[in-house]
């Protein structure tokens, strides 16, 4: 087991210098730069700001300097965003984000696991049905859409939600709704396809043939094992919440880290984008790397190789 | 089965503290918006949106308009420019222009301080002036404010035509000496600038304390403790991507009339969204938007109207750059038949749904000539037998298009190489390049579109990598200098490489201290370029915005800013 985990900790570092290393070369080959504005700025500025960024130095040698001030903590101050620091933006956002997500994440567990069930437990019923189709339409329906819908009737023609920023308790229903749509479809889709897997299996039969309830059956032996599925999803999703929260963190002027990833490309702020590359990349391998742990723990007939 | 307990207590605890860290957050920030959002003092509070999270509000590193809307309120240059867009005295109570007008001598007010309560004097404007030709800051619009101060080339190190310094940057020579008390500042000019004071009430000359700067560097200007300011507003608070809360500076003195500074709070929110800024507008969290969404354009009341949407002129024109050192725009004939083929008018009212203006001449309304009664426009329209260089006849216009493709060689265009349009995909300027699409085609012409990512766009174009491409400018001061010198042979804005000796000559004439003088050949390097076809103007600036009717005693003016401090709200 620790020898297990060991291998997928050294996996997942490795993995985050690759990312960190492809992301540096290839951000460099595309055209356009940092300082890039409809009015030109002289030359002798432009060169004076990429000397004082070290933008004037070979590639590689860019590369090699950016990965050891990486590691001794240092991610540079923002091309674009003068006089703030990568980390002071990044870890000034990054909660905001977190929470956001976070919220999501549980919102979608507590609504997606019970509609999964009642859906699995009436299954070809009209409830199964119902739900169903609201599933169907929360995974196609896109967060663009539903962020607009939400933000067009309830903030500006019922003006009854505040749309900007997450300053009062009642301004987190939209952007949270916005994010929590897609994840609670999926998980609802999941726990039921997941749940109908197990009430096949030969020990809830057993355990109906024994003359327990079908109720008990279901939430005392089936649930146990059909979660795990769920369980696998959580740790991806909730990375995905913060990474791809861009639309929504737009829509609702959220300062959160989703807008900050975007918007850093579209600017070329190079060290912006290496940080919060880093920053995110490192969060989805963690993620993965502990949801593939508790897995393990789970469920032992899963074999780790 | 212990693996599977502590797993799922793992889990449960994940859970609860993701959860107990929701609503712990969750609360303090209502506690926050307590503060921000609450009940109103006794001035009241404006809450406004007029672009993004700004990059900087650093007036000497400040390049976008919106950061300059916010930079008039929260400092005040030299001069400022009023309601009336004349230049009337700032920070600096009068000042004198020698006869030869080179040398500027302004006289500060009395008693004038910092936000933080600290004395601001002439030395102030001495350093901050210095301060934007540093090449180590590389302001961008250093040489478009100090430029023409004498020293400036020694005081950047002399570059050569590489852009290479000859000698060693010294920022002690730019010729700007503040008197010992710090009641004068004065300022000796390279060349003679008859707008000058326009100039001197730029945003990017507004003063910036030494002592600030030098302790905290760039950070100065992120963090509202440091963010020392002279203007009617200083920052309270900045949520970065969400909103710059502003408070009256209670130790402002200068130009504005402290009296009709009423409100206590003015709020930007930094909205990237248009939606989002209409929400914010409909749901009243919002009492002015510049953001309106083009889709609810049609939708809404203009206020002669009595409604609430808003179009005003802004300084400033959309044209198209062509290549005119290369095959075939460096045909006078083909550049004629490419610039009349289009409806201006169609594109200004239809295509970018009455958003623009159509532009019959290079600089539009609102541009000033020598008698400031007088606009540019209307002398250049006077002087050229009362009509625009391009006729508002579309039909003659499209004739005359056909007869100067044909004489150019093509007619119907044939054996016209087919042409590549640049533009990048933002507002009206993919409906804009497809709207030309048809018109070219009408001359018998092939145009593709190519469209290109914004960080891409404006390198590729000033490297002359295209054929024709989407131009624009917005004026920084009212003078029609600032766009006719757009096409000098060395500007660096030059991206159609335009290269007329006739052309330098009048703008180089234009550079003097006699203002009839100046405006004389500025108009005459007006006519030499429409003739010579020399670009492509398609339509004049405008701002468009919602302001509720509530939100008075505010203006904007056509350098594209809005003037809040006289702002109040009227129940």
């Amino acid at each position: 087991m620790k020898k297990y985990i060991i291998k997928r900790l050294a996996l997942g570092i490795a993995s985050i210098f690759i990312v960190a290393t492809l992301t540096f070369f290839l951000m460099n080959l595309v055209p356009g730069g940092p300082f890039v504005a409809e009015k030109s700025i002289s030359k002798a500025a432009q060169e004076a700001l990429e000397a004082k960024y070290g933008l004037d130095k070979p590639l590689v040698e860019r590369y090699t300097t950016y990965i050891s001030d990486f590691v001794k903590g240092d991610m540079g101050y923002s091309l674009r965003q003068r006089g703030r620091t990568v980390s002071d933006i990044i870890f000034s956002k990054f909660p905001v984000s977190a929470k956001l997500a976070g919220i999501a994440v549980v919102l979608a567990l507590a609504l997606g696991i019970p509609l999964g069930c009642i859906s699995a437990y009436n299954r070809g019923k009209f409830y199964d049905n119902f739900i169903i189709v609201l599933a169907t339409c929360g995974i196609a329906i896109p967060s663009f859409i539903s962020s607009v819908l939400l933000l067009y009737t309830f903030g500006s023609k019922l003006g009854i939600l505040p749309t900007v920023g997450l300053n009062t308790l009642s301004s987190y229903i939209m952007p949270v709704t916005a994010l929590a749509i897609y994840p609670t479809a999926y998980i609802t889709r999941l726990m039921r396809s997941s749940l109908l897997d197990v009430m096949g299996q030969d020990y809830v039969r057993t355990s109906r043939a024994k003359g327990v309830s079908s109720f008990k059956t279901l939430f005392k032996h089936a649930l146990r094992n059909a979660i795990l599925p769920v369980i696998t999803y959580v740790g991806p999703m909730l990375a995905g919440l913060m990474t791809g929260s861009f639309v929504v963190e737009k829509i609702f002027t959220i300062p959160g880290l989703g807008r900050e990833f975007v918007s850093s490309i579209t600017n070329r702020d190079y060290t912006m984008i290496m940080g919060t590359t880093i920053v995110l990349a490192t969060l989805i391998i963690t993620a993965n790397v502990i949801v593939d742990i508790l897995y393990k723990i789970i469920d032992p007939r899963i074999k780790l190789k | 089965m212990k693996a599977k307990r502590l797993a799922a207590m793992l889990l449960t605890v994940c859970m609860t503290l993701s959860l107990a860290a929701c609503g712990g957050k969750g609360s303090d920030n209502s506690d926050d918006a307590g503060t921000s959002d609450g009940a109103s003092g006794e001035g009241g509070e404006i809450t406004v949106q007029i672009g993004p999270n700004p990059e900087t509000l650093d007036p000497a590193l400040n390049s976008a308009i919106d950061g300059a809307n916010m930079l008039i309120t929260l400092f005040e240059p030299l001069l400022i420019i009023d309601e009336n867009n004349e230049v009337q005295p700032g920070q600096a109570e009068e000042y004198e222009v020698s006869e030869d007008g080179l040398v500027w001598t302004f006289t500060m007010r009395d008693g004038l301080k910092w936000s933080d309560g600290s004395d601001l004097t002439a030395k102030d404007f001495e350093y901050t002036f210095k301060r934007l030709c540093d090449t180590e800051l590389a302001a961008p619009y250093g040489e478009t404010v100090v430029g023409m101060i004498d020293g400036y080339d020694d005081a950047i190190g002399n570059p050569d035509e590489n852009g290479e310094t000859t000698t060693e940057p010294d920022i002690n020579k730019l010729n700007v000496v503040a008197s010992e008390d710090g009641k004068t500042l004065t300022i000796t000019l390279a060349y003679p600038c008859s707008y000058f004071d326009k100039i001197a009430a730029f945003a990017t000359m507004s003063p910036v304390q030494q002592a600030t700067v030098e302790d905290n560097g760039d950070s100065w200007s992120v963090a509202p403790e440091t963010y020392v300011c002279n203007g009617p507003y200083m920052i309270k608070e900045w949520t970065p991507s969400e909103r710059i809360v502003c408070e009256k500076n209670p130790n402002y003195n200068g130009g504005w009339d402290s009296s009709r500074i009423v409100t206590d709070t003015l709020t930007f929110l930094l909205l990237e969204d248009s939606s989002a800024a209409y929400a914010a507008y409909t749901g009243g969290e919002a009492q002015m938007i510049k953001d309106v969404p083009t889709e609810e354009i049609p939708s809404l009341t203009p206020v002669e109207d009595g409604g609430d949407y808003y179009v005003d002129p802004m300084l400033g024109t959309y044209y198209l750059s062509m290549q005119t050192q290369k095959e075939p725009f460096n045909d006078v004939n083909v550049r004629k038949a490419l610039n009349l083929a289009i409806d201006r008018d169609y594109i200004a009212n239809v295509v970018m749904q009455g958003t623009y203006s159509p532009a019959y001449n290079f600089v539009g309304p609102g541009v000033i000539d020598a008698d400031p009664e007088n606009m540019f426009y209307d002398v250049a329209s006077d002087a050229n037998g009362g009509e625009p260089f391009i006729s508002e006849d579309y039909e003659a216009n499209l004739e005359e298009a056909k007869k100067a493709l044909a004489d150019a060689g093509y007619p119907n265009g044939e054996g016209f190489p087919t042409i590549t349009y640049s533009t990048n995909d933002q507002g009206y300027h993919v409906a804009v390049a497809e709207y030309l699409q048809s018109c070219y085609k009408e001359l018998g012409i092939t145009m593709n579109i190519d469209k290109v990512e914004w960080a891409s766009f404006t390198p590729q174009r000033r490297a002359g990598d295209y054929d024709m491409a989407r131009n624009g400018w917005v004026y920084d001061y009212n003078d029609a200098s600032n766009m006719i010198e757009l096409l000098y042979s060395s500007n660096g804005n030059n991206d159609g490489k335009y290269n007329s000796k006739e052309f330098d000559a009048a703008i180089d004439k234009s550079r003097c201290a006699d203002t009839e003088e100046h405006y004389a050949a500025l108009h005459e390097a007006e006519k030499i370029m429409m003739e010579d076809y020399a670009c492509i103007p398609v339509a004049f600036y405008n701002d468009f915005w919602l302001q509720s009717p509530s939100l008075k005693g505010t203006w904007h003016s056509p350098y594209g800013y809005w003037y809040f401090q006289y702002g109040y709200i009227e129940e």
